[in-house]
């Protein structure tokens, strides 16, 4: 019969074949890892800067001042007689603790830390008081506030100049 | 009556309540595991299930869906424990008369093939559960929250269900210890039960007499540790990590006096009347030699008031490993006594090392 088909391939068909298809697959893959690659430059990338100017001191109140918890996550507190920027991360896990006027104090949702108005830890278990960031006045007088810089009280560093502001 | 309930879920007398239990459960195992005993259980149950119920701020909680799994959690793990001590004690009761387990009878060693016989069940199985999550999807609803904010988080921030016991764990534990080093032991562990247990009893059938010490430890483990944790974590943990009974509105602003010590200012300031030492190692001996006492002296003492026979069937290297594990698990109801009874903070505490036990 003339139109019999036949049903095994020959050598060049073969190797024909096996090109096409581990050419797609190649393909298919290289699109994958490509995407996958995208990844790794995301549309939209959350890195808050890592200093401010933060106003005048006089602008502050005694006491907690949450305004740029937010954007920085910075708690500037004025407690007797000194300015300084508070971090707003445990030092048990990382979360972020609640100022709790009512009673005067930072308080961890996620384990239940509680620190003192001056960052200091005294109930639940974070093991070290809140971390400080540099903070001086600039040429203008206005607070400048570093986040790169910490001060941490276990190791003495709260009595560096650069860790408060006197008024 | 319910202010009474609330006082009494505190972890301070609910973990040792639970603990009691437990021994009673080891103790009184065919008790509990007659059918009676599990009628009786039942028809109690649901009666305070009806009462706890019948209370709003217990019910909020109860029903919210991120919970449910938890209530599924504890009726299975109920029924299932019940089961297994159900048949262990029908099978120690033979062993006993001296007859083979149930397991072993002539009607109960009959082998049937897989097809249709395990297929068919695996089938069923399959088409339930996705029935299952269907329906559960349908009726509890999971919204999306708002954009993650890193400078905010929810109150009370809760794990997801399953890692509750973890997060509980973290009260009284430093995040390297509670978060890395038990969890590692705990999956060690568990890793390394085949190769510690060289007891060959208990092989295909259910037994309590024959295995009595792997039994108890683990059972002590996941039930009175891990289980009762996520119940803690879950249903009475609310804004700020503060402890609320069962019956408590989950009020914002509840104050609850807590001031924790470390070990080192129990011993230098209140103790001696003086300032701490300079030095980090001197500052903190006092905990450093409790730790080792708890080892070095704790474990020859356990080994000879209980351990020599084990010590001797299991060859040292097995016995020293299972010791050193079982150690690690005691320290965890240990260390939350001491924070309960006398609100210590750390036994050792070098922040500056990022190192407190
Ligand atoms: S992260 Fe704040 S208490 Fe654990």
């Amino acid at each position: 019969m003339a139109d019999e088909k036949r049903l095994s391939l020959n050598r060049r068909e073969f190797f024909g074949h096996l090109a096409v298809g581990w050419s797609l697959f190649a393909a298919a893959t290289g699109g994958l890892l490509a995407l996958v690659f995208r990844f790794t430059f995301p549309n939209v990338n959350f890195e808050p800067t890592m200093s401010f100017t933060a106003g005048l001191p006089s602008d502050y109140e005694k006491g907690v001042d949450e305004r740029w918890k937010n954007a920085y996550g910075v708690w500037i507190v004025k407690h007797e007689g000194i300015l300084f920027a508070l971090s707003n991360i445990c030092t048990h896990l990382g979360c972020v603790p609640n100022w709790l006027p009512g009673e005067q104090k930072f308080k961890c949702p996620c384990h239940g830390s509680g620190y003192y108005v001056t960052g200091v830890n005294y109930e639940g278990p974070a093991p070290r008081p809140l971390e400080r960031f540099k903070i001086v006045l600039n040429s203008e007088g206005k607070i400048f506030v570093d986040k790169t810089k910490i001060y941490r009280a276990e190791k003495g560093e709260w009595n560096n100049s650069d860790s408060f502001i006197t008024v | 009556m319910r202010e009474l309930i609330n006082k009494l879920s505190d972890p301070i007398f609910s973990f040792p309540g639970a603990m009691l239990l437990y021994l009673a459960l080891l103790r009184y195992y065919r008790i509990f595991g007659s059918k009676k005993f599990a009628k009786i259980a039942l028809v109690v149950i649901l009666g305070l299930v009806a009462y706890f119920f019948a209370d709003p701020n217990f019910f909020l909680i109860i029903t919210t869906p991120d919970n449910i799994p938890i209530s599924i959690l504890f009726v299975l793990v109920s029924f299932f424990t019940w089961l297994t001590f159900h048949k262990a004690a029908e099978n120690d009761k033979r062993i006993e008369q001296g007859l083979c387990p149930i397991e072993g009878t002539p009607e109960n060693r009959e082998k049937v093939w897989t097809w249709p016989n395990l297929v068919y069940t695996e089938l069923f199985t399959i088409i339930a559960g996705t029935t299952f999550l269907i329906v559960w999807a349908i009726l509890f609803k999971a919204p999306l929250e708002e954009p993650a904010n890193p400078t905010w988080a929810p109150n009370p921030a809760k794990a997801p269900w399953y890692f509750l016991g973890l997060q509980e764990m973290l009260v009284y534990f430093d995040p390297w210890m509670a978060g890395v080093i038990l969890p590692g032991l705990i999956v060690v562990g568990l890793l390394a039960i085949p190769f510690m247990d060289t007891n060959p009893k208990g092989n295909g059938y259910y037994t309590f007499q024959e295995r009595k010490v792997a039994i108890s430890f683990f059972l002590f483990g996941w039930l009175v540790l891990w289980l009762y944790l996520i119940l803690i974590g879950t249903f009475l943990r609310g804004p700020n990590w503060v402890f609320f009974g069962p019956f408590e509105y989950w009020d914002l602003h509840k104050v609850v006096a807590e001031n924790n010590v470390n070990l080192s200012e129990y011993f230098w300031i209140k103790g001696l009347g003086v300032s701490m030492p300079k030095n980090i190692l001197l500052r903190e001996i006092i905990g450093i030699i409790v730790t080792a006492l708890y080892f070095v002296v704790g474990l020859p003492v356990v080994t000879k008031l209980w351990g020599k026979a084990f010590l001797k069937s299991m060859g040292q290297i097995r016995y020293y490993i299972f010791m050193f594990l079982v150690f690690s698990m005691v320290s965890l109801p240990i260390k939350m006594f001491l924070r309960w009874l006398f609100q210590l903070k750390y036994i050792i505490a070098m922040p500056e090392f990022e190192l407190n036990l």
